[in-house]
């Protein structure tokens, strides 16, 4: 701000413009963060009837300790937590190596394997076949059915291609191959230590796509046990009661009326905090990641 | 593929030795090509069933050829029209407002002089973006609750009477729709431009100045055709992507009062296909399929005007 007062008249009104009109905007995003934060930390009555606005209104923990002694939230989380860390390590050994292979500018026919990867970004078999197929391999209603389709995702596969291309000098594979170094090994040592940024990239992009995902799992799977977080959520979010069943605490029980919305509140905090927790560690790598993207999207 | 000279007769034993000296890289291709080969073209074969009267017992190749039957019997229904329309109205209404609002706020985020004001704008709306469809869902619907949702609770502060349902209302379900979309998919879409921004030639800017443009004639001169080329791939994208509306939120969003103006193709194949009472996997195939078709069309249609127009597009 230190130039403003050099500047023109018409200037100053431009950034004036611009700094109220993003300011307008800032507020709208940040608004709605702030309020379902207070709402979760604020008392049943005090949701139910209106009351919170900004700040929470008489303090209190009570949709944190209903979420918590709530069943399913657990067997969700625990879920959640294995598709998405078994999900996204399938997806970065898969997607890596294929992005190796198709980076060697030596690798005879990469350019037609390239193609047939990218052709299924614009066609696909669509939601039945795909059904049946998960239907035909017997994986219908266990783990693989959300662990293996989609294993990799092209978007991906073409940024981490593109880094490995722009990034990775080719003086490199000469040397290594001059010292004997086979294929396997290059991608091995030499490769996989020089792409830790684009690994945190795609660590990033798949691990927040497992997390948030619920189609696949609504349609491939009845087994509640298997069910993950976003599923439960679905049920509690979009219901307008809770079945007092799922809350194990009788006296919680009791007041679950009065509780519904304080409970929405803070099973949105619950959910979206592990995402959050890791955002400010690989913030910078995914601003760069959707750079890579876009230079070959 | 390799180069037409390389697949020539006399050059066949170069390449055959090519091929064998890169057997490693091969093998680790084997994994993921045979993943691409059985969940990404088996299911392309599977389009078939489109044309065919699905039987369980019998499989997908086994089925009964019908033909055109399974499109004339979507046409036919009632349902068809409906559900087409408002593909196509939410889609349109989505395009014109969600497609410009990123530029212009990467515009202004450009333009920001307040260098630590413009990181913490930047941070905060990309946050969104990470929330997930069911948990966004959850949160429009509480948040604009006319009883106890943020809505309900400011309507009531400044006016003193109750708020309308306005979840209840149909014809509001676009609008809640497309600016909830806004609201969680701005910052992060507009990464992309900003990082066209950067780019930007700071000497442009400076001959600009001293041809006595002020910031506003600059950002209109300098900035707007620096990003017009990344703008119209953009376009080409989002067009292409008309008819897959994400039916994701769509689904979610959806309730028995606005299911007249919320029905989309996308979840329209869900529902005949997996989740009414009668499933029907022919009829959900057939009614993909021309979903995919009208897309590709628009998608080359959108590519070709580009390319007439700027010389580039994605194809």
């Amino acid at each position: 701000m230190k130039k403003f007062r050099d500047l023109s008249l018409d200037d100053k009104v431009f950034h004036i413009a611009v700094f109220t009109i993003l300011t307008i905007f800032f507020i709208i995003v940040l608004y709605p963060c702030i309020f379902v934060i207070s709402a979760s930390f604020s008392s049943g009555r005090a949701v139910q009837a209106g009351k919170v606005v900004l700040w929470p209104v008489d303090f209190s923990l009570e949709g944190y300790k209903t979420v918590f002694h709530t069943k399913n939230v657990w067997i969700g989380f625990r879920n959640s937590l294995f598709y998405t860390i078994v999900g996204t390590l399938i997806n970065i050994v898969m997607t890596i190596t294929a992005a190796y292979c198709l980076s060697r500018k030596d690798l005879p026919g990469r350019n037609g394997i390239m193609l047939l990867f990218t052709f299924t970004m614009f066609f696909n078999g669509g939601l039945i076949p795909s059904y049946i197929l998960v239907q035909k391999l017997g994986i219908l209603n266990t783990p693989f059915a959300l662990l293996l389709p989609g294993a990799i995702g092209v978007y991906n596969l073409i940024v981490a291609r593109t880094f490995l291309v722009n990034t990775i000098p080719s003086e490199l594979l000469e040397a290594s191959m001059i010292d004997g170094c086979s294929d396997i090994k290059y991608f091995i040592y030499v490769i996989l230590p020089l792409s830790k940024s684009i690994l945190a990239v795609l660590v990033l992009f798949y691990g927040v796509a497992h997390w948030n995902a619920y189609f696949n799992a609504m349609i491939y799977l009845h087994d509640k046990n298997l069910f993950p977080l976003t599923l439960f959520l679905r049920e509690i979010l979009m219901s307008t009661q809770i079945d007092p069943g799922t809350v194990q605490d009788p006296e919680m029980q009791a007041r679950l009326q009065d509780m519904v919305a304080v409970i929405k509140y803070a099973l949105i905090m619950v959910s979206v905090v592990p995402v959050l927790v890791i955002y400010p560690f690989v913030q910078k790598y995914f601003v760069k990641g959707v750079m890579i993207g876009s230079v070959k999207g | 593929m390799t180069n037409r000279t390389e697949a020539l007769p006399g050059n066949n034993k170069k390449l055959s030795k090519r091929i064998v000296a890169r057997w490693q890289l091969y093998l680790l291709l084997v994994l993921p090509i045979l993943y691409l080969i059985v969940f990404s073209y088996v299911p392309m074969g599977g389009l078939v069933l489109a044309f065919k009267k699905y039987n369980a017992a019998k499989g997908i190749w086994g089925s009964q050829w019908v033909g055109l039957d399974n499109f004339r019997k979507f046409f036919s229904s009632y349902k068809s029209i409906t559900v087409i329309k408002n593909t196509l109205t939410i889609s349109l209404y989505s395009l014109v407002i969600s497609f410009p609002i990123p530029i212009i706020f990467a515009l202004l985020l450009n333009a920001m002089i307040c260098d630590k004001y413009r990181k913490v704008i930047q941070t905060v709306t990309y946050i969104p973006y990470f929330i997930s469809t069911v948990v966004m869902v959850g949160l429009v619907f509480q948040v604009l609750d006319s009883r106890n949702g943020l809505y309900g609770s400011l309507y009531h502060l400044m006016t003193g009477m109750p708020a309308a349902n306005i979840l209840a209302d149909g014809r509001l379900f676009k609008h809640i729709y497309v600016w909830s979309g806004v609201w969680q998919t701005t910052g992060y879409s507009a990464i992309i431009y900003i990082a066209a921004l950067t780019g930007v030639d700071q000497s442009l800017h400076e001959a600009a100045k001293i041809d006595g443009a002020n910031r506003l004639q600059r950002m209109m001169y300098v900035d707007i055709p620096a990003i017009l080329p990344t703008a119209s791939i953009m376009l080409v994208l989002a067009v292409g992507n008309t008819m897959n509306l994400g039916y994701e939120k769509v689904l979610l969003m959806q309730n028995d009062l606005n299911l007249n103006y919320s029905e989309v193709i996308s979840t329209y194949v869900y529902k005949v296909g997996l989740a009414s009472g009668i499933t029907n996997f022919s009829l959900s195939t057939a009614i993909g399929v021309f979903n995919s078709l009208v897309n590709f069309v628009l998608l080359t249609l959108a590519n070709w005007v580009c390319k007439r127009l700027n010389g580039s597009g994605i194809f």
